[in-house]
């Protein structure tokens, strides 16, 4: 009896002690929230840093309400996101068809292996120009661009995801008088839904990073639009207001992400 | 006699890489009848595993010939490969699935085998919340649940701990004797080929080729691998697979 009790309590310090830990963590990321904007708000009252050039937390909420009341913020960041979500969605599907085409044909993997190399390594940005030219300024081209940016790294990573399935579990399938294609659907795509959850997470990122860069060159809406036009007529507070707002949606897209992660891996009963 | 389930004629399979040839078997040949039990004793490396990816149709022949009047091999391997994304039921059933063969008959099969191998309350488990010994049995279930008629067994035991390994052999042989199925166990451990084995066969080291075919006679009152450890004749067979493997020569 003495025993157990005395379990109970190092179980019970145990978990005191792991949400100490927790909360001394979120409680430290508060604080240095918090002295940033106190530390960037006085240098710019105080007139050591000019908050022309680098604005000041009140001018940021305060670009920020002006932009939602009178210049249509929210479609800004709507447009934003509808295309890096379009643009995710299409890199999420085109390289899980790519990735299995792969490793379908293993001729075709290795014809088309330098070429997927060549396109990962390019700077995306460099096309953009290109796509401008071709698809006109709109959405569409944005899209391209947010899908450029992602989908080779995509393809790769996948289809490597595929190609470290053990080559025992897929035996396991032939002698249990299966085929190829059961292979693949019973051992090789579950096998590789943890890489592709976290390939995932890389390229909703990436989609964003793509879809700026096709706004900044192609766009007449969306931030990084707003981003372009603040610093042409330099009104920085709403090129700063932006990037802030940019931050929030790439965590929070993130976030997303990482919630169906965690459902899909719950689903799975995978740890 | 009656005719041999499974004839290997002239058997010779070799490797290939850029750097050279491996030769892996060099004319095997050796017959096995139904019910019989048997086992491959070679020492590590002789190509035992290539000998039964041969036979289970994993690889093709490069010469002479695998003769074997049923289509249904089971394979059991070193590790259980349980999916740990499926229950154990769903594990079990995966033959059944891969062979759209879910028919009531199969089914009921498959539940007499989860309750006879103790795992019927894990069913709606996953394999993470098994123990080793339970896991092997439920790889078993899986290679048993299409009924096959011979059994090819790689080294299934090797991955346990050695009580659990005892236990869980012993326990599996007798089933497997219990169902009449005709077994070849592929194991480098000398007692254990002894107490569960009808037939040893040795192969020598690499490229294998059949040395000995030793028949095993235990005059024992028990089944079990610790029962066959305390029969008379065990030590002098134990003596001559350990001799033959060491010096390569009967």
């Amino acid at each position: 009896m003495e025993q157990h009790k005395k379990q109970l309590t190092t179980q019970e310090l145990y978990v005191r002690k792991h949400r100490l830990h927790h909360r001394t963590i979120g409680l430290l990321r508060l604080i240095v929230f918090v002295l940033f904007l106190g530390l960037w708000e006085t240098c710019s009252s105080f007139g050591m840093i000019d908050s022309f050039f680098f604005s000041s937390p009140t001018l940021v909420v305060r670009t920020i309400l002006t932009l939602w009341t009178q210049n249509n913020l929210p479609l800004h960041i709507g447009i934003t996101l509808t295309e890096t979500l379009v643009s995710f969605l299409l890199v999420t599907l085109i390289s899980i068809m790519a990735a299995c085409l792969l490793w379908f044909c293993k001729g075709f993997s290795e014809v088309s292996e330098p070429y997927l190399v060549i396109l990962n390594s390019l700077p995306k940005s460099a096309l953009a120009p290109l796509f401008i030219v071709w698809l006109g300024t709109g959405m569409k081209t944005i899209i391209v661009a947010g899908i450029s940016v992602a989908i080779f790294g995509a393809i790769i990573n996948i289809y490597s995801g595929f190609q470290q399935t053990g080559i025992e579990k897929q035996n396991l399938i032939y002698t249990l008088g299966g085929n190829k294609w059961q292979v693949f659907s019973l051992v090789v795509l579950p096998n590789g839904i943890p890489n592709l959850l976290s390939t995932m997470k890389v390229n909703i990122g990436l989609s964003l990073v793509g879809v700026i860069i096709g706004e900044f060159l192609a766009a007449r809406r969306g931030l990084g639009y707003l981003i372009i036009y603040g610093s042409q007529v330099f009104k920085l507070n709403l090129v700063i207001s932006s990037i802030l707002i940019l931050c929030l949606i790439a965590f929070g897209l993130y976030r997303l992400i990482q919630f169906a992660e965690h459902l899909m891996r719950k689903h799975m009963h995978l740890a | 006699m009656s005719s041999p389930l499974l004839q290997i004629n002239d058997l010779s399979y070799s490797y290939h890489s850029l750097t050279g040839e491996t030769y892996a078997l060099s004319h095997v040949s050796f017959q096995i009848q139904p019910g019989e039990f048997v086992a491959i004793v070679g020492p590590s490396g002789c190509g035992k595993s290539t000998l039964l990816s041969l036979i289970a149709g994993l690889l093709t022949p490069e010469n002479g010939q695998i003769v074997c009047t049923s289509s249904r091999i089971g394979y059991m391997l070193q590790r259980d490969h349980l999916f740990e994304w499926r229950t154990i039921y769903q594990n079990v059933c995966l033959g059944l699935e891969i062979n759209h063969c879910a028919t009531k008959e199969y089914l009921t099969y498959i539940d007499m085998l989860l309750k006879e191998y103790d795992l019927d309350a894990f069913r709606d488990k996953y394999p993470s919340e098994l123990s080793g010994g339970m896991k092997q049995r439920a790889a078993l279930i899986r290679t048993m649940a299409l009924k096959p008629d011979l059994l090819l067994l790689d080294e299934p035991f090797s991955a346990l701990d050695y009580q659990t390994r005892l236990q869980v052999s012993g326990d599996i042989c007798q089933k497997i004797r219990d169902a009449n199925k005709t077994a070849l166990l592929i194991t480098h451990d000398l007692s254990e080929a002894i107490s569960l084995a009808d037939r040893i066969l040795v192969l020598t080291a690499r490229p294998a080729t059949i040395l000995d075919d030793i028949g095993i006679q235990l005059t024992t009152t028990e089944t079990g691998p610790l029962a066959a450890r305390q029969a008379p004749e065990y030590g002098s067979y134990f003596d001559k697979l350990w001799k033959e493997l060491t010096h390569g020569t009967t």
